[in-house]
């Protein structure tokens, strides 16, 4: 049957026999990932209504000049935000739920890594072959993706050279990013650590961009949602739950 | 090409890997076993380790339920690890923030607008608990000893931050003074506002840039950023330096404090350790 069909030189055949489309771990370590993200996310806009203004450097308060500034009210009374009312002040629980989350995140996603050495997970099925990193590969891939072309059969069992570049940069670069930034931001972890927050030009630099990477990881999370959507959100879910691939159509 | 690629069409198992897989089974089921008992052992050894070293943090089994207590045992376990002899960052004095910047307080206690018509000649920072000489200083008495000074950041839990010259007298100094017995693990301090308290661990307490500050950027330590003593923890956020210090209590239990989760900061849904 893989005879008769156009493959991709990025996609594997559809295979005949069951055979999981994600590794167990993968699967797991994807919807540990996927709450961690909630709750950082949902905790982060908490802690950053409490000051909703952004600075370079190493200092910045309610005294000093702003890079930039949301235009929200804040929860705490003393932010000049313009508007006659402070929102609930929500940092106690956003805290301790944003730093639980941080570490059982980062210790899944070691986990992820290591398996991911052990298993050639990055290499089989994230690095692109030798072949996608041509202009061909790439032109046709964006350009199916500008058409909202649905993917074919052969892309339910590996993924295209512009989602493999996707994912890893957001494992390889945003994610530790965010981490490095988080770090920063910690009195006592700059402590023994100095060059973290120096080499990022200050405590407040650490604490922008931090705030600029984690709107890259949300902008990336809605393309990614965005384009299990279009790829078909049955499958693509199930792949990602039970391990089994197939579009919808062919499992019915 | 030896090795299987993601290029090849994946292949069935062969027909004979089922019973290889069941004798696998039954060998995968002993080695699951003796690994959670291994993984179960091993935890309860962290545990007692880490309780033994001084790795849990008070407040880990108390807030919200203590569904935090892990991250909060990982943070603070893994910090004195760490970061248990590191010095704060220090600024050059170009970069304090001018003007510094003075935090929202609460209202003012009598108490402490008496103390402050009188030029807080008469503030005392008494000293007790688990100490050979349980003593009671006067601003004066404390500035008696070699002053020191840092010029470090402030940084709050909502993000704000600036470099300020603090200058005091080390709480190391005052710890020997009045003689810390060998087993006591915490220090406790209070604010002359009612139900401002915090607490830190003996690293904390003896740590070379633990201050109970006087005087800033050169000058008296303004009301405004906790004159006329604070005790300033520069390795952690801005809310463990507590303003308007009258008292220290030297322990080796939080239990008896408050409600025992080691300061006023958990009991109002704050984390104790807040070095992060």
């Amino acid at each position: 049957m893989g005879d008769s069909v156009y493959i991709p030189s990025a996609a594997s055949a559809v295979p005949t026999a069951v055979t999981s489309r994600h590794s167990a771990l993968v699967r797991v370590t994807h919807w540990i990932t996927t709450l961690c993200f909630f709750a950082l996310l949902v905790s982060g806009v908490e802690i950053v209504i409490s000051h909703p203004r952004f600075y370079w450097g190493e200092t910045g308060n309610n005294l000093t000049p702003t890079l930039f500034r949301i235009p929200i009210p804040a929860s705490r009374n003393l932010v000049p935000t313009g508007y006659g009312y402070v929102l609930p002040d929500q940092n106690g629980w956003s805290r301790y739920l944003h730093f639980e989350a941080a570490w059982i995140a980062v210790l899944t996603g070691l986990l992820y890594l290591i398996s991911g050495l052990f298993t050639g997970h990055f290499r089989k099925d994230l690095l692109p072959d030798g072949a996608d990193m041509s202009w061909r590969p790439f032109s046709t891939s964006i350009a199916s993706h500008l058409r909202f072309r649905k993917p074919n059969e052969a892309e339910a069992w590996s993924y295209n050279v512009l989602q493999r570049l996707a994912y890893l940069f957001v494992i390889f670069v945003l994610f530790p990013l965010v981490i490095w930034t988080g770090l920063a931001m910690s009195p006592a972890f700059v402590s023994a650590f100095p060059a973290t927050v120096n080499v990022l030009g200050g405590q407040q630099s650490a604490r922008t961009l931090h705030f600029f990477v984690s709107v890259a990881l949300v902008l990336f999370l809605l393309v990614h949602i965005v384009m299990v959507c279009l790829a078909g959100f049955k499958s693509r879910m199930r792949a990602m739950i039970t391990g089994r691939a197939g579009t919808d159509m062919e499992r019915k | 090409m030896s090795e299987p690629s993601r290029a090849e069409p994946l292949r069935a198992e062969p027909a004979h890997a089922e019973p290889a897989g069941r004798r696998l089974s039954r060998r995968k089921l002993i080695t699951t076993g003796l690994a959670a008992t291994a993984g179960v052992s091993a935890l309860g050894v962290a545990v007692e380790l880490a309780q033994k070293y001084g790795l849990i943090p008070p407040d880990h089994s108390g807030v919200y339920g203590g569904f935090y207590g892990l991250g909060e045992t990982l943070t603070y376990a893994s910090q004195r690890l760490l970061t248990r002899h590191s010095l704060a960052r220090e600024f050059s004095r170009s970069q304090i923030s001018k003007p510094p910047f003075p935090n929202e307080l609460a209202p003012l206690p009598e108490n402490f607008k008496r103390l402050q018509a009188g030029g807080f000649a008469d503030w005392r920072l008494s000293v007790n608990g688990m100490v050979a000489r349980p003593a009671s200083f006067s601003l004066d008495q404390l500035k008696s000893y070699p002053s020191r000074s840092q010029i470090t950041m402030v940084q709050c839990e909502e993000g704000w931050s600036y470099i300020a010259e603090w200058i005091g007298v080390p709480l190391s100094q005052v710890l020997q003074t009045v003689g810390v017995h060998p087993q006591a693990r915490y220090v406790v301090y209070f604010s002359i506002e009612p139900d401002w308290w915090e607490s830190i661990d003996m690293a904390d307490a003896f740590h070379p840039q633990t201050f109970l500050t006087y005087g800033m950027n050169g000058g008296e330590l303004p009301v405004g950023n906790g004159g006329p003593l604070r005790l300033r923890v520069p390795r952690q956020l801005g809310y463990k330096s507590v303003k308007f210090i009258t008292h220290l209590t030297v322990t080796d239990n939080l239990k008896g404090f408050g409600k025992g989760l080691g300061s006023a900061s958990p009991e109002a849904g704050y984390a104790w350790y807040a070095g992060i």
